[in-house]
């Protein structure tokens, strides 16, 4: 894949990539990192939070990255289903996850966590 | 200086005539109001539900103390006016104060009607009519147990049923031998005394009162009736009507008969001197709800805000010059009142003549296992009294058709089977879920079949239309298919079943309706969406993907120049200017004005197409052309090679104004009369960037040969030999509506004029998210033609504030995003912008 990212050295088991910057991310908005797992959604909720879930839709794979979000949940555009932020998980009454990243900040930097030692 | 306005009452009329006023013009008077009781205003109808316990006093107040501070109005409580000195305009007051006035508002409302017996003066025999009467039925609630309400009408009933759940014994007695006899037929009436008793209310009736009886205290013991029988009460409550408070008016020499008599400009004989309320006599007819007195209050406002420095209270001086200078006066003509018992379960509903007459038949559906019973009085196929009873779903359309008088010939056949029947009788017949397999798609939307629906409901139990759509998505996207669904549910749910009923607010967020929000917002003046949130009480704090996006539309569309648009509340077509199709590429449509475009604007496009790889460039069914399959990193670019050919977008993929198609019209066509060409292009200028409840489509045919298919558009014009028809409310989507033929006119700037005012209708009556086929199919026709046509003012009025919110709107997004460099970095991914810096 044609792109670059930071491995960071590793905290535990965990490979933390340096995703970009937290002052890029609108408060209710997202960005998108292509990262070897594909693309990755980073959430800021109105709370300052960061989170990041993978950016598809299991239902028709629309980019999660542009749903509106509200608290810790995000609506799909293409057909309204609403995932946590948090877990990943879908809002009943739909049944689907998203994978769900763990985020570390680092003064202005977001990095991401890959799950443990994927390439060691 | 300015005037002085002082209204006497302050209560509900009195109150709205001060809010009206101060919508309008708010520097225009110096006010001041007098008040008997000694709180600021409440609502007197929600007393009700004090009673009941179901709400506090403070929760019915309509305006604390600091409302009348922030807005500069004294209010004088514990004092009373007791004359006027009309020629030198100066209100007495009982001590002996003398307050000058240059207007005067008597809202004096009414009292309750007493009762004229022997032992009426007892302690504990009351009126219900104000908050202290209130508290005091709750504080003998607390020590006695047995009350009487005397009067079995629409305040007596609700006054016992308040009684019964603040724990006391309960009798309704009345003179008749049907409740709410002004209201309710036999057959509805016996049905609501059934539903009462389950409620432990009892009743004796027909029963006339005789005499009070006295305990050794001086406190009630005993109601004696006529016919020598007896009742123990020690709790009286007096429920037989009101009268209008004329003797301030009367004393003052104003023409009165049962109330203060008011023209159609709520004037009295005194040019100086305006009524409202309770307190009028109007076309020789007094009102004791709410819905009139807000109507009075209305007319009243404008008349004292209209026309500076005249005497426009003399209203024949106003009639007469109405001719040479139009005012914007909407004349009070006497109002059509409806009735609605506030308990919570029982459903009824009543309006205009409920008992008929030799010249009116009766269309009746009755069935006493269900609970339901409706009634409608007809004359000459227009409806002329309602009554329901069970099922009062379809008050409104039934109340808007005698309001309307609508001539109801086309659909008397199953008028009364409600409208959800009537409006399906193209697609659907009664019940015709039954003959759908269970294969067959209901929801086209969502692709739900039949079978789907039904497994839910009987695997889940569902019993509501809101749980239905949560668990199937059927009914959730455009709702065409809700009747439908609606009759799979009761089906599944077999013969006798109830659905829930839905719940009002417009999202799970809130109970507050599209009503309640944009009311608010005007009201409050509240200028973002926490600040509506905050005001209405919303659920979550953040709301949802579902309300956010209406509170931002109705917040733009109120204070168009005022309010700053909330970016994170829009949906990704209206962030990114640009239509999200199914793989998450996008889709953009640059503008051709009117259908028109040129080489030049083809070769930038074709080259917009190379450049970015563009896989498919398609003509839209609105005459422009469409690049598909842009990827977001792209968007920037394409827009900045489309701007510099000179070509704007951004509004072709929200809920605005899309496109305008035309034919050739005149200018080729050898059958067009008119230039529809022109037409569309004008009418595209003057209404693109407008934000709109939802998409709005225009077209302009040149001839009635009707090559644009203007009939099935939200507006479209037709031209004929004489001018333009403009036809409003088409729509060729999910479900085909021809569009209702507005009016004919002459030129094209009456075109605009039309198209602009109704647009702004639209964006303000209309819910969020509602084509104008479904707000017209809501409101009626009637309701634009009214707003539009009759009352040619308000038309132009309607039209200046369109072009003025235009101002502010018309802004190409594409040039504004493509020069700002720091929102452009939102369209590149992350490690690409690492990659850059």
């Amino acid at each position: 894949m044609n792109f670059e990212v930071s491995t960071e050295p590793a905290h535990g088991s965990q490979d933390w990539f340096r995703v970009g910057r937290l002052s890029d991310i609108s408060v209710q908005g997202a960005r998108v990192a292509l990262l070897p797992q594909g693309r990755v959604a980073i959430f800021r909720t109105q709370s300052g939070e960061i989170f990041a879930i993978e950016d598809e839709c299991p239902h028709r794979q629309g980019p999660l990255s542009e749903g509106l979000v509200h608290e810790y949940s995000v609506t799909c555009p293409l057909h309204g289903w609403r995932f946590d932020l948090r877990t990943g998980e879908a809002a009943f009454p739909d049944k689907a996850c998203v994978k769900s990243y763990e985020v570390r900040i680092d003064g202005d930097f977001i990095f991401v966590a890959l799950g443990p030692n994927r390439f060691k | 200086m300015r005037e002085r306005l002082v209204v006497i009452g302050n209560g509900m009329a009195g109150i709205r005539v001060v809010e009206e006023i101060l919508k309008r013009d708010s520097h225009r008077y110096e006010i001041l109001i007098f008040g008997s009781e000694q709180e600021p205003a409440y609502d007197r109808i929600m007393l009700s539900s004090v009673l009941s316990g179901e709400k506090r006093m403070d929760e019915i107040i309509i305006h604390s103390l600091d409302w009348y501070e922030q807005n500069g109005i004294r209010l004088v409580t514990g004092r009373e006016a007791v004359s006027l000195e009309r020629k030198s305009k100066i209100v007495h007051t009982d001590d002996g104060g003398r307050i000058p006035y240059d207007k005067l508002i008597l809202a004096t409302g009414a009292n309750a009607v007493f009762l004229n017996v022997p032992g009426k003066n007892l302690h504990g025999v009351l009126v219900y009519r104000s908050h202290l009467d209130v508290q005091e039925m709750i504080a003998i609630s607390r020590q006695k147990k047995r009350a009487v309400v005397i009067g079995g009408g629409l305040l007596g009933l609700e006054a016992a049923h308040g009684l019964v759940k603040q724990g006391m014994d309960v009798t309704v007695v009345h003179i008749f031998d049907t409740l709410m006899d002004r209201q309710l037929d036999f057959v509805s009436g016996k049905m609501l005394k059934q539903a009462l008793e389950d409620r432990g209310i009892k009743f004796l009736m027909p029963k006339t009162t005789k005499s009070l009886v006295s305990d050794e205290t001086g406190w009630v013991r005993a109601v004696r009736f006529q016919d020598g029988t007896e009742i123990e009460a020690e709790l009286m409550v007096v429920t037989v009507g009101i009268l209008p408070r004329i003797d301030l008016a009367l004393r003052s020499g104003l023409n009165c008969q049962r109330g203060i008599v008011v023209d159609d400009y709520m004037g009295t004989s005194d040019p100086a001197i305006l009524a409202v309320g309770e307190c009028v006599e109007h076309r020789g007819a007094t009102y004791g709800l709410v819905a009139p007195l807000y109507e009075m209050a209305r007319t009243c406002a404008e008349v004292l805000t209209e026309v500076p420095g005249k005497d426009v209270t003399d209203s024949r001086r106003l009639q007469q010059s109405h001719a040479l200078q139009p005012y914007k006066v909407t004349p009070y003509k006497g109002s059509t009142t409806s009735a609605k018992l506030k308990v919570v379960g029982v459903d009824m509903f009543s309006a205009g003549k409920h008992t008929g007459d030799p010249w009116t038949e009766d269309i009746i559906i009755q069935d006493h296992f269900l609970g339901i019973y409706k009634k409608l009085v007809v004359r000459e196929n227009r409806i002329v009294g309602i009554v329901l009873y069970g099922d009062t779903e379809d008050a409104t359309w039934y109340f808007q058709m005698l309001k309307e008088s609508r001539d109801i010939s086309d659909i008397r056949d199953r008028v009364i089977f409600g409208r959800a029947i009537v409006n399906s009788k193209s697609d659907q017949t009664p019940g015709l879920s039954a003959a759908l397999t269970n294969e067959m798609e209901v929801c086209g939307c969502n692709g739900v079949c039949k079978g789907a629906i039904v497994q839910a409901i009987q695997s889940l139990r569902l019993t509501s239309l809101e749980e239905v759509r949560a668990h199937t998505k059927a009914s959730a996207s455009c709702g065409s298919c809700t009747p439908l669904v609606k009759d799979i549910l009761l089906s599944t749910l077999g013969p006798g079943s109830e659905i829930s009923p839905t719940r009002e607010g417009i999202c799970a967020c809130t109970q507050a309706s599209a009503e309640d929000i944009r009311e608010a917002i005007r009201a409050q003046h509240l200028l973002t969406i926490e600040a509506v949130m905050t005001a209405l009480s919303w659920k979550s704090p953040e709301g949802c993907s579902t309300c956010r996006p209406a509170l931002n539309y109705y917040l733009l569309s109120e204070f168009s120049g005022e309010y700053r648009d909330h970016f994170r509340s829009r949906f990704v077509n209206e962030r990114l200017h640009a239509n999200i199709q199914k793989d998450g590429t996008y889709s953009v449509v640059p503008r051709m004005w009117g259908g028109l475009t040129s080489p030049s604007e083809l070769r930038a496009i074709a080259d917009v197409a190379d450049k970015y790889g563009i896989p498919t460039v398609k003509v839209t069914g609105g005459q422009r052309i469409d690049l598909l399959g842009v990827k977001k990193e792209d968007l920037p670019g394409v827009w900045r090679d489309l701007n510099a050919a000179g070509m704007v977008s951004g509004h072709a993929y929200g809920k605005a104004l899309r496109t305008v198609k035309t034919c050739v019209g005149s200018e080729w066509c050898r059958f067009g009369v008119q230039d529809s060409t022109t037409m569309g292009v004008r009418l595209e200028k003057m209404t693109w960037g407008t934000w709109t409840p939802h998409k709005v489509k225009l077209a302009a045919s040149g001839c009635p040969r009707n090559c644009a298919e203007a009939t099935i558009k939200d507006l479209g014009v037709v031209a004929v030999d004489s001018g333009w028809e403009i036809h409003v409310g088409g729509n060729g989507g999910m479900k085909v509506r021809v569009a209702d033929l507005l009016c004919k006119v002459k030129t094209q700037e009456e075109v605009l004029e039309y198209t602009g005012a109704f647009l702004q209708l639209y964006r303000k009556e209309a819910h969020y998210l509602e084509r104008t086929a479904h707000w017209i199919e809501r409101v009626g026709i009637a309701f634009v033609k009214e707003k539009l046509i009759q009352d040619p003012e308000g038309r132009k009025c309607l039209y200046r504030e369109f072009l003025e919110s235009q101002e502010s709107s018309q802004v190409d997004p594409w040039a504004a995003l493509s020069a700002s460099r720091a929102d452009l970095k939102e369209f590149v991914t992350f490690n690409m912008l690492e990659a850059e810096a």
